[in-house]
């Protein structure tokens, strides 16, 4: 049996339960607003993770869940909140009056966390850029520095590279060895999943190595990379995963009403975390009317490419 | 304001899009005066063509598909580093009199507020040729001086961008307010270019945090055609993002 592949599929708990212990630096969000791996997140708040660094360009309300949960210590992002009801009422409790503890917040730009994790997965200590000069995100980030181009003496930015412990990757379909397709606006997944010490990569569809061999154009991460692959349908709800199911305005802006005080946030967390064991339980939870509405409602499937010779 | 907006979108150019009102801005220009304009957003699309319905965030379903393009931050950003990308958007909490933005904290009742940060907000302000930012008039959001820049405008004058090493070719266009629509002068200040109708420029200035200038051949901006609210109100019937 040479160079047959060894599964690596766990479940959540276990991949949590491995890889992502309490201090960990997590990179999540790396596919901005679509694919957030909010079962994961859920997870670490039941086991309990504590002192953890959130690393992503923006989250949504993931990491306000987690702050207000009490994971977190660290937060390196561009934006923290919840994108179409404005800000993160655990974020700013944390930062404004440590509850339910103090953070440390280490501001970016969209485009200098890109390029942080881009020197990362290139291997290289930092990157230039012209982005963020006169800003005073300089005065904050020790990961921003400036200097003199020793080529044409311009004023730029060191963007140092980041390299995350784990990224928790969501994607369409991966094959056992972790092996994954994904599709729709990327982010900084390739990037993020190179940068990282670790992957675990949150599946809708388990497919066989033959589906991925079939599109190799579509396979942005490599299984060698990858620690633990997780099967978990609808591992990324409220966010949208592009044809599966859609994004839940609604859930979103039912949060930002139940999160405004600290104690209606505690019965948010109970109801919808604390209290539901799996991803399965948590689908029971929302209910076959909400999820039935989310799904695709009218196919939309690519052209095939001819990968013959 | 979604119409001022949309105006300030030439055809053929290209647009970092960004959230809320400036995606109306952009479907509007799109079926109106700029069809040849191509929309960037910094999640890794590009699109040639409207998204077919309204968008709560530019991650949605609907902006991916058909889109002309999907791929990751840094090939869609590098765009404005290269000088490529022509006006980028940008909402903020407060901006000053030299179009310096502020989305990281704010102020209320004598404590500060953490505001979620810059997003891709301080990159466009830095590379884009022109940006144009968008906000509600109110003298707590118009202030002479940001608390914190967390995407530069002019920062305290002409000259300043290039002292710091930005782009020759960039800097704040246009503020575009519930009252008017403020540009900048040589000096990098800015000054009320027009008002729209129905308002009066002593009510301008009164909601404005510094002694706004005022253009010499100030204009009322013109009024939304019947065909540019027909537009808006199809791409937002429930006016979640237009309300005001």
């Amino acid at each position: 049996m040479t160079g047959a592949a060894v599964s690596k599929i766990v479940s959540m708990q276990q991949a949590i339960g491995e890889h992502v212990p309490s201090g960990s630096s997590v990179l999540m969000g790396a596919e901005l607003e679509q694919m957030i791996p909010f079962s994961a997140g859920h997870e670490m708040i039941r086991q309990g993770r504590r002192d953890l660094t959130l690393v992503g360009p923006i989250s949504d309300i993931l990491f306000d869940q987690m702050i207000g949960a009490g994971c977190v210590s660290r937060v390196m992002a561009a934006w923290v909140g919840n994108a179409s009801s404005g800000v993160g009422y655990c974020f700013r409790r944390a930062v404004e009056h440590a509850i339910p503890n103090a953070i440390e917040t280490v501001d970016y730009t969209n485009f200098t966390l890109a390029m942080a994790l881009h020197a990362a997965a290139l291997g290289l200590p930092f990157l230039p850029t012209y982005a963020a000069l006169g800003s005073d995100l300089l005065k904050s980030n020790p990961n921003l520095c400036e200097f003199v181009s020793p080529v044409n003496e311009d004023r730029m930015i060191a963007v140092r590279a980041l390299q995350p412990d784990v990224a928790i990757v969501p994607v369409q379909r991966a094959d056992a060895s972790g092996n994954s397709h994904l599709w729709g606006n990327l982010g900084v997944a390739i990037d993020g999943a190179r940068a990282s010490r670790k992957v675990i990569v949150v599946a809708e569809e388990i497919v066989s190595p033959e589906v991925i061999a079939s599109d190799p154009n579509r396979t942005l991460i490599p299984g060698f990379l990858v620690a633990a692959v997780v099967h978990e349908p609808w591992g990324s709800h409220p966010a949208p995963v592009q044809g599966y199911y859609g994004r839940d305005h609604a859930f979103f802006a039912e949060y930002h009403e139940e999160s405004r005080k600290r104690e209606d946030f505690e019965r948010w967390l109970e109801h919808w975390v604390l209290s539901v064991p799996s991803r399965a339980d948590y689908r029971k939870r929302l209910g076959e009317s909400r999820t039935t509405g989310l799904r695709v409602q009218e196919h939309s499937f690519t052209a095939p490419a001819d990968f013959g010779f | 304001m979604v119409a001022a907006a949309a105006r300030k979108i030439r055809d053929g150019e290209l647009v970092f899009v960004g959230m809320r009102l400036p995606m109306i801005a952009f479907a509007l220009a799109k079926r109106t005066h700029a069809p040849g304009a191509t929309g960037l957003f910094e999640n890794g699309i590009i699109r040639d063509t409207p998204a077919p319905t309204l968008l709560y965030t530019m991650g949605d379903p609907p902006n991916l598909s058909g889109a002309t393009f999907c791929g990751d931050m840094i090939s869609v950003m590098s765009l404005l580093q290269q000088g490529r990308v022509n006006v980028g958007f940008l909402g903020a909490a407060e901006v000053d009199r030299f179009g310096n933005l502020n989305t990281t904290w704010g102020w209320r009742n004598g404590e500060p507020v953490r505001l979620p940060g810059s997003g891709g907000a301080c990159d466009i302000a830095c590379l884009a040729q022109r940006t144009v930012v968008i906000l509600a008039h109110d003298p707590q959001r118009l202030v002479a001086r940001v608390r914190h820049i967390t995407s530069p405008g002019n920062g305290d004058g002409g000259g300043w961008r290039r002292a710091h090493g930005l782009p020759e070719r960039s800097g704040p266009s246009a503020i575009i307010t519930t009252m008017g629509v403020l540009r900048f002068d040589e000096d990098g200040e800015a000054f009320l270019a027009s008002i729209h109708p129905g308002i009066h420029v002593e009510e301008v200035l009164r909601n404005t945090g510094w002694s706004l200038r005022v253009a010499d051949d100030l204009i009322v901006t013109p009024e939304p055609s019947e065909d540019e609210l027909g537009v808006i109100r199809e791409i937002d019937p429930n006016h979640f993002w237009t309300k005001t």
